[in-house]
């Protein structure tokens, strides 16, 4: 075994480096704190323009769509190169890892031709528009409607967790287009313009005080019927491209996530019970063994993963297991620790120890990862029936048109 | 990167789980429970003796084939999946300490023998009483043991055991030739693999490498025996899944509720995260990583929480009828304790682990 890169990994990683080490000296610090977002956008906009120009946009897609048309080894190399500076991340990461893989395997040549370069070169920003607040985890439950008018569709109704919809410029949105049908057989994917009269965007204050998401209201939107990807009804196979390639994003541990050597190092300071540093006791050493196997053992799952890449074969389904573990590790982590800290733990704001206040942030948020990309109980359910073929759900709905199972 | 077995350890773990499945599994097992049945199957014993499987880790020079520690975590893993009756696990382990801290002549003595499987070979490292590697009781008194090993996996059968107990500097391991020694049955709650009592007075017995060597070797016994759980684990888990894809109840399979399912995918979770740690292990040992002692602890401790969680969850998926004598849920459930009680609790490990990455810690500091 060897945890080096083979020899044409080693040597397109020494090129991504030295033209980072050319290109993106003015990210070697952090961003300053509070930038708002004209200013996010603009600086996501200039590195992507330069990434561009130097062919390290679209690395695995293919280069009729202006791809490089290299493996996903390649892509994930220059992703660990790049993650060494504080280049803006996230605006693009889910047009170019979601909605445009979308638009070209499922729309027409002149929509291709129109969106898909100016998305990769960052001009334009991309958000995917599926879920609703009566649709989340059973996302073909969706009610926003798509009526049909001549050369045009009218859509009408509510989406929500929208990321980034209040910066960007288009989005893919998923209709019902058909509720005489079953629930996944009369839904239709479009391009959606964002500036549209009738497109109205709300950010939502999120638990944590943030606002990542939006809800996004659509009022007699018209949409050309050139917009629509795929077939009338085959809204539900173009939503399962997209939340493929979601698959592949949600999963590691966020970088500024504690881990078990934030407990190791807390529990050396304080004090256990009985007087002692926390550090001795039993149960605290059990619990920085157990963060430690889950979280490194999810690493570790992921570069098995990486090596049946750099061998050119198809990874196992181990990598399934990510998100459910990491998610759920970071809350048990963060609230062990903030027990262990008493009072302290729980003082907020200015009087707050800097790092408690990360252990807090970590508790809140964490609560939020369990839900985002795919719920705990979801991602289960595709385990056991993915990976072990258990059978699927019940679900009475499956085949009832989707206008006699639910409420109009 | 290259983080996955070499093709011809994979060959080798595809080998070995053909031929267990076919010569050994649970009604093997079950035919082994009898009271009066032997120790062990003599017969597949040899055929597997004649396969090379005891040779793989014995170095060429001893009559063996020096392969690596991956193969050997490949037929743990098969002996595991399929309970064989063979003192195989227990002679790979004992064979690993003999590989890495025998001097020559004791590598000359024991090696060639078990590389042929003419010598079986056990680890006596349990004691009553005693709950760590740190507490052994039993002493050295320069070239005798004094004291009481039990349980002790696969004595009944054995020629030779590799002793823990308390030399000058600290717990270490030892050699006791079994010929003529003192030794008896002893009942434990795995009712398949035998296991007995070794009572050593002034016993003859050869120290085996130093008391850091002893360390080294818990590593490695520790992987190696992470791989026989992740074997165990992985059957008790196939077992749950195909009952929940038959047995139907209120109208239909159970694999469809979620209660069932969501245990079925925790099964899996722990698993794959057993074999991450445990291939980590197998990469560490191969490259002399000098992080082995951190990993294979968490080798440890995440294998014997996959297989305690699968062994348990595979009797109550199974309801009323995995609790019968008939059912073959008890050998899983019953062999868990059978790899706790091989090199002691998960609790020590999880601290072992802990102590580990204080070291690295204050080395870096």
């Amino acid at each position: 075994m060897d945890f080096n890169d083979a020899p044409q990994e080693a040597e397109f990683r020494a090129v991504v480096r030295a033209w980072l080490n050319e290109n993106a000296t003015e990210y070697r610090d952090p961003p300053p704190e509070g930038m708002k977002l004209p200013e996010f956008i603009a600086r996501s906009k200039a590195w992507q323009a330069k990434k561009h120009a130097a062919g390290y946009t679209g690395i695995t897609w293919p280069k009729m769509f202006g791809g490089q048309g290299l493996t996903p080894m390649h892509s994930i190399i220059y992703g660990q190169e790049e993650s060494r500076w504080h280049v803006p991340q996230g605006l693009y990461s889910i047009g170019l890892g979601m909605c445009i893989p979308t638009v070209f395997t499922h729309g027409n040549p002149e929509v291709v031709q129109r969106y898909v370069p100016k998305a990769l070169l960052g001009e334009e920003v991309w958000c995917q528009l599926f879920s609703e607040p009566a649709a989340g985890s059973d996302l073909a439950g969706i009610r926003t409607k798509a009526v049909r008018e001549g050369d045009e569709w009218v859509i009408d109704g509510q989406k929500v967790w929208t990321s980034f919809a209040h910066a960007s410029d288009f989005g893919i949105v998923v209709c019902r287009t058909d509720p005489n049908m079953p629930k996944h057989k009369g839904l239709t994917m479009f391009i959606v313009n964002m500036k549209a009269p009738g497109v109205t965007v709300k950010g939502i204050k999120q638990m944590s005080g943030g606002s990542d998401f939006n809800e996004v209201f659509f009022d007699g939107v018209r949409v050309n019927d050139s917009h629509r990807l795929g077939a009338v009804g085959d809204g539900w196979k173009a939503a399962l491209t997209t939340l493929m390639h979601e698959r592949l994003a949600v999963g590691g541990k966020p970088r500024y996530a504690p881990g078990y050597e934030t407990l190791m190092k807390l529990a050396k300071d304080v004090e256990a019970p009985d007087g002692s540093p926390a550090i001795g006791a039993s149960d605290v050493r059990q619990k920085i063994a157990q963060t430690y196997i889950n979280d490194q053992g999810i690493k570790l799952t992921q570069m098995r993963a990486l090596s049946a890449l750099s061998k050119g074969q198809v990874p196992g389904p181990e990598q399934s297991i990510s998100k459910v573990v990491v998610a759920k590790t970071m809350q048990d982590l963060a609230s062990f620790a903030l027990d262990l800290s008493g009072g302290d733990g729980f003082v907020a704001g200015a009087d707050a120890d800097p790092e408690l206040a990360k252990l807090q942030g970590s508790y809140i948020g964490s609560a939020g990862l369990r839900i985002a990309g795919g719920t705990d109980e979801i991602l289960r359910n595709i385990i056991a029936e993915r990976v072990l073929g258990l059978p699927g759900d019940m679900r009475p709905d499956k085949d009832t048109p989707f206008n006699q199972s639910v409420p109009a | 990167m290259n983080f996955d077995f070499s093709d011809e350890a994979k060959e080798l773990g595809e080998q070995a789980r053909k031929l267990l499945a076919e010569k050994a599994g649970t009604g093997p097992a079950r035919r082994a429970m009898a009271a009066d049945a032997p120790a062990m199957d003599a017969a597949l014993w040899k055929e597997i003796a004649e396969l090379g499987w005891t040779a793989a880790r014995v170095p060429e020079a001893h009559g063996g084939l020096g392969l690596t520690v991956e193969e050997v975590a490949q037929l743990a893993e098969a002996a595991g999946g399929s309970l064989a009756h063979v003192p195989l696990v227990s002679t790979l382990l004992a064979t690993e300490a003999l590989v890495l801290a025998g001097t020559e002549a004791q590598q000359a003595k024991w090696l060639p023998g078990i590389a042929s499987g003419e010598i079986i070979a056990c680890v006596a490292w349990s004691e009553p009483g005693a709950v760590s590697p740190a507490t052994v009781k039993t002493v050295s008194s320069g070239s005798a043991l004094t004291g009481v090993k039990q349980p002790v996996a696969d004595l009944a059968v054995a020629h030779v055991a590799i002793v823990a107990a308390a030399g000058a500097d600290g717990p270490r391991l030892y050699i006791v030739d079994l010929k003529g020694a003192q030794t008896a049955a002893v009942e434990t709650v795995d009712l398949v693999r035998r296991h007995g009592k070794l009572t050593l007075s002034a016993t003859p017995a050869e120290a085996l490498g130093t008391a850091s060597d002893y360390q080294d070797w818990l590593d490695r016994a520790a992987v190696i025996l992470a791989y026989e759980a992740i074997g165990t684990a992985g059957a008790a888990m196939a077992m749950t899944v195909d009952y929940a894809k038959t047995r139907v109840a209120f109208g239909q399979k159970i694999g469809r509720y979620q209660a069932v399912k969501h245990k079925c995918a925790d099964m899996y979770i722990k698993l794959e995260l057993a074999r991450a740690h445990a291939l980590h292990g197998l990469a560490m040992i191969g490259t002399n990583g000098a992080e082995l002692r951190q990993v294979a602890a968490a080798a440890r401790v995440a294998s014997l929480d996959a297989l305690a969680y699968c062994a348990e969850e595979n009797v109550q998926l199974h309801g009323g009828i995995g609790f019968t004598w008939e059912s073959d849920c008890q050998f899983y459930y019953r062999r868990n304790r059978a790899l706790v009680a091989a090199l002691g609790p998960r609790g020590w490990w999880a601290d072992r682990l802990v102590r580990a990455l204080e070291q690295r810690n204050s080395a870096a500091a």
